[in-house]
């Protein structure tokens, strides 16, 4: 029955007196995508750090190839085994890797941690990465700084990929991205999941990418889902005002913004100011 | 400083400045000057014992406070002794003095920044409190509060100061570790498992470690001067052993008395030594602050 | 406020404009040969990715160059040279040419609060009484969707969200009635909700004062959202002006082409994404004597790599590329990619086409 790597309920969090998650549940499917659709305040950053144990939910369950994760590990040995399950990228390619280590070490410091192999297996296997994600030998020996935006999440990604996860977690990892890159980065996370059937949460606020790489959809909208179907459902024939409000929102050819007709949601210009 | 060095020195000094041009660069003249002054000083600290040209301990009083004649550059000191010589021998315990304070308050100071840095909330509480708490003591009444304990020695006072300086570097050490920590790729080791030591020892400490540098040349030179004071007190090394401080101390009888040429030239060093370290630090910490 | 729209001559024009920056002790072009026309009124838009110059053209229009640089080309405001402005006409010059930019908290003093920092220009540099300055503001705020004006003031950067903080730069933007914006990603920081609010108010207030506005993004849709033409840049040069009606589906340049192509479709999923491959040129990595856009370009040609091609016209608007007319002969234009193209992977679909 439960084909499913990662299953999400009734999650919830509170940072003091603010409900940042309130009761989200959802599930992503072997080799499926599920896209997270949310703005500022949505709560989804949130859900990302809870899933791969960053933060520490108030309530609510989180099950990931079978094992619950549901509070964060103090065990070492627990810790490693769920970093094979669930990786993540994140979305500043600058802060994301560590500016000492080139795109090699960063890499091979993950298999040592997973893997017992000698150091001449490591290798192969980081050059295998590296392939996948695009890098070319130059790149690999590089230091971050010498690397450009796109290069770098390339890293990221390879990074993630060396634990060999059934999930990976993209938080906005294409967002900081120009264009023409991103239409790279967008291709190869195609590649990628043809070819090792990992799943993906992807985390965005664009909808033509959660459009291009997600098969389901759950909007956000201050902590609470508001939507949820497939990608192409609730993209073509949205049921929920914001999502309705979302999607009239996104510059596309033809596109007129109008004023009052999209206030959104959250924006106090209207409201009174403390005295 | 003692500028009447002989040939050799100087050859060797240059050299090193060469090599070390890549560890300088963004240093300005300043900080070339000032590597090439501890350059020199860390030589002498080494080989100051066996180049000095006359023996610094033999002391002949029919000499005492005779200037600058025959072979003797800098004249005699009180006691009859060859007042180079004296500063090329002392040159040792000045400088190791210094660094023993420095590396001890180094590994203190880092140790608990970063531990109160990686675990945040009450441990960081804890820690922050020790280290303000240590803050209120100033190094040379720890040290004089050492030498009554412990007895008068360099040991002694050098401990003392460790521990006293020790919450600066802390302080900024804890600041720049709660940057670091809070980056994302530290997020991402987590994520992939990585123990809390390999990642504070591997990626949080190198990330630092410019500042860490920057620090503990400021520091050196601080040391120098509150343990020359602690040596001119009595209370760190003793007479007779060749010492800056305690040359300063030795022969200050000399100013009143028109031969100032003893003590000075020991102050100059401290002073010269001292200066060195504080623009290096200085220019490496401005360079490590740039380059975050 | 300034109501005409055309005017014979442009109210602001840039010619062969080139600049060097001194970085890492080599000098180095960030813009070359820019050349860039904006009439009374009229909103144009500048598209570029990293590297393409689009910022610092804004920077060079509003004299915020670092120091050091070496500028060379003629800016002119209202037919004055700009490069020349100082003292009394610089600040004069600032009056008529406003800037907004997109992260509006680095851009403001956080111990000051709102209404000081909105009236400042108004009493410094107008000499406008405080209490009138003050209402003004009021007033301003109203325009850009900001009820209880007078509390407002008394805030502090702070206690207001992003977007709330753009749209009180706007309204202090169009407090001294500038005859010109310039908006440098101005909406990139947003939510996307909020950026659409905020486009719509920068569209009626630039209706309303009859502002010109050089409007500076990565993203070609936003341009055309509200400007009527758009300028293209790669490599710190202008590579194509286009009528932003006319630019996503006739385009002039192979380079705006691809970026139009390789956004994703928000209405379907294309079985592969028409990226281009390599990465954004920045000037000083770019040649002098060729096309900067030729390694990368499904249409590349020998006669690409001859020499540097000139911007000339072509069907009301301006191309660097010298095969532009030739492709447009063709049936899909720019848009349609040589089928045996390998740097276009899959085939004819893989255009990415919007349902027309």
């Amino acid at each position: 029955m439960s084909d499913n790597v990662l299953e999400v309920d009734g999650l919830r969090k509170e940072f003091g007196d603010l409900v940042a998650v309130d009761d989200v549940s959802f599930t992503v499917p072997q080799a499926g995508s599920l896209a997270i659709v949310g703005e500022s305040g949505s709560g989804k950053t949130t859900i990302a750090r809870m899933i791969v144990g960053l933060e520490r939910p108030t309530k609510g369950t989180i099950t990931a190839c079978g094992q619950d994760r549901s509070t964060p590990s103090r065990s070492a040995a627990a810790r490693k085994r769920r970093g094979r399950e669930i990786q993540i990228v994140f979305q500043d390619p600058y802060t994301s890797l560590d500016p000492r280590q080139t795109a090699q070490a960063t890499i091979d410091e993950v298999l040592k941690l997973h893997h017992g192999w000698p150091a001449d297996r490591r290798r192969e296997r980081i050059a295998e990465l590296t392939g996948l994600v695009g890098l070319d030998e130059r790149q690999a020996r590089a230091l971050p700084r010498a690397l450009s935006g796109g290069q770098r999440q390339r890293v990221a990604i390879a990074r993630a990929l060396a634990a060999e996860p059934r999930v990976l977690i993209l938080d906005e990892s294409v967002a900081a991205l120009d264009v023409s890159i991103q239409a790279q980065v967008l291709n190869l996370l195609a590649d990628i999941r043809d070819s090792t059937g990992v799943s993906y949460v992807l985390i965005s606020h664009d909808l033509a990418v959660v459009r291009q790489l997600t098969n389901d959809v759950i909007v956000l909208h201050r902590g609470v889902v508001v939507e949820r179907g497939t990608t192409a459902s609730v993209l073509d024939d949205p049921q929920h005002a914001y999502t309705k409000r979302l999607r009239a929102s996104v510059p596309r050819p033809g596109w007129k913004p109008r004023r009052g007709a999209l206030l959104a949601a959250g924006d106090t210009a209207g409201e009174e100011p403390p005295p | 400083m003692s500028a009447a060095a002989p040939a050799p020195l100087v050859t060797v000094h240059a050299s090193r400045a060469r090599s070390a041009t890549g560890l300088l660069r963004g240093t300005g003249p300043a900080g070339i000057a000032s590597a090439a002054v501890i350059a020199i000083a860390t030589v002498v600290a080494i080989v100051g014992k066996l180049v000095a040209p006359y023996d610094p301990t033999s002391a002949n009083l029919s000499l005492n406070f005779i200037g600058p004649s025959g072979g003797h550059f800098l004249g005699y000191d009180f006691e009859g002794r060859d007042v180079l010589s004296r500063l090329l021998a002392g040159a040792q315990s000045s400088m190791l003095g210094p660094l023993a304070v420095v590396i001890g308050a180094l590994v203190l100071g880092s140790l608990l920044a970063v531990i109160a840095a990686w675990r945040r909330g009450a441990v960081d509480a804890v820690i922050s409190s020790v280290v303000d708490v240590l803050f209120a003591f100033p190094g040379i009444l720890l040290a004089v509060l050492a030498a009554a304990v412990f007895g008068a020695g360099l040991t002694a006072a050098a401990t003392a100061l460790a521990i006293a300086y020790m919450p600066y570097v802390a302080r900024v050490l804890r600041g720049a570790a709660l940057k670091e920590r809070s980056q994302p790729y530290v997020a991402a080791l987590e994520v992939q498992g990585a123990s809390a030591t390999a990642i504070c020892l591997r990626h949080i400490l190198p990330n630092i470690a410019p500042l860490i540098v920057a620090q503990a040349t400021t520091m050196f030179g601080y040391a120098m001067v509150d343990l020359a004071a602690v040596s001119f007190l009595g209370l760190g090394v003793q007479p007779p052993a060749a010492d800056w401080g305690v040359m300063i101390s030795e022969n200050q009888v000399g100013i009143p008395e028109g031969y100032p040429l003893p003590a000075l030239a020991a102050g100059a060093c401290v002073v010269a030594v001292v200066i060195a370290f504080n623009l290096l630090g200085e220019r490496l910490f401005e360079r490590a602050q740039g380059a975050r | 406020m300034n109501s005409t729209v055309s005017e014979s001559e442009p109210l602001l024009q840039v010619e062969d404009l080139t600049v060097r920056l001194t970085v890492e002790g080599r000098r180095r072009p960030v813009l070359r040969d820019v050349a860039l026309q904006v009439r009374a009124g009229e909103a144009v838009g500048l598209v570029g990715e990293s590297g393409s110059g689009k910022s610092m053209t804004a920077k060079a229009i509003d004299r915020l160059l670092p120091r050091g640089a070496e500028v060379s080309g003629q800016i002119r405001f209202a037919g004055q040279d700009v490069r020349g402005l100082e003292g009394q006409a610089l600040r004069s010059y600032r009056n008529k040419v406003a800037m907004i930019f997109q992260d509006p908290r680095a851009h403001v003093n956080p111990v000051r609060r709102i209404g000081d920092f909105m009236t400042e220009a108004l009493r410094t540099n107008l000499n406008v009484a405080a209490a009138d300055a003050g209402k003004r503001a009021v007033a301003m705020l109203d325009q850009v969707g900001i009820g209880h004006g007078e509390r407002r003031l008394r805030q502090y950067p702070h206690e207001l969200s992003g977007g709330m903080l753009q749209r009180v730069m706007i309204a202090a933007a169009l407090l001294t009635e500038p005859q010109l914006l310039l908006a440098d990603e101005p909406t990139t920081a947003l939510d996307v909700t909020t950026q659409a609010e905020v486009m719509a108010i920068l569209d009626d207030l630039r209706r309303e004062y009859g502002l010109a506005v050089l409007f500076i993004t990565h993203d070609l849709d936003l341009a055309a959202a509200i400007c009527d033409r758009t300028a293209v840049m790669y490599a710190g040069q202008i590579v194509e002006v286009r009528e932003s009606a006319l630019m996503h589906d006739d385009p002039l340049h192979p380079y705006s082409a691809a970026l139009a192509a390789a956004r994703p479709d928000i209405d379907a999923a294309a079985g592969r994404l028409a990226a281009i491959g390599g990465r954004p040129l920045s000037a000083f990595e770019a040649p002098d004597a060729e096309c900067a856009f030729a390694p990368r370009c499904p249409h590349a040609a020998p006669a690409c790599r001859e020499a540097l091609p000139p911007l000339v016209e072509l069907d009301g608007g301006l191309s660097r590329c010298v095969r532009a007319a030739e492709l447009r002969g063709r049936g899909a234009g720019l848009r349609g990619a040589t089928p045996s193209d390998p740097r276009l992977a899959a085939g004819p679909t893989s255009g990415g086409q919007t349902g027309e």
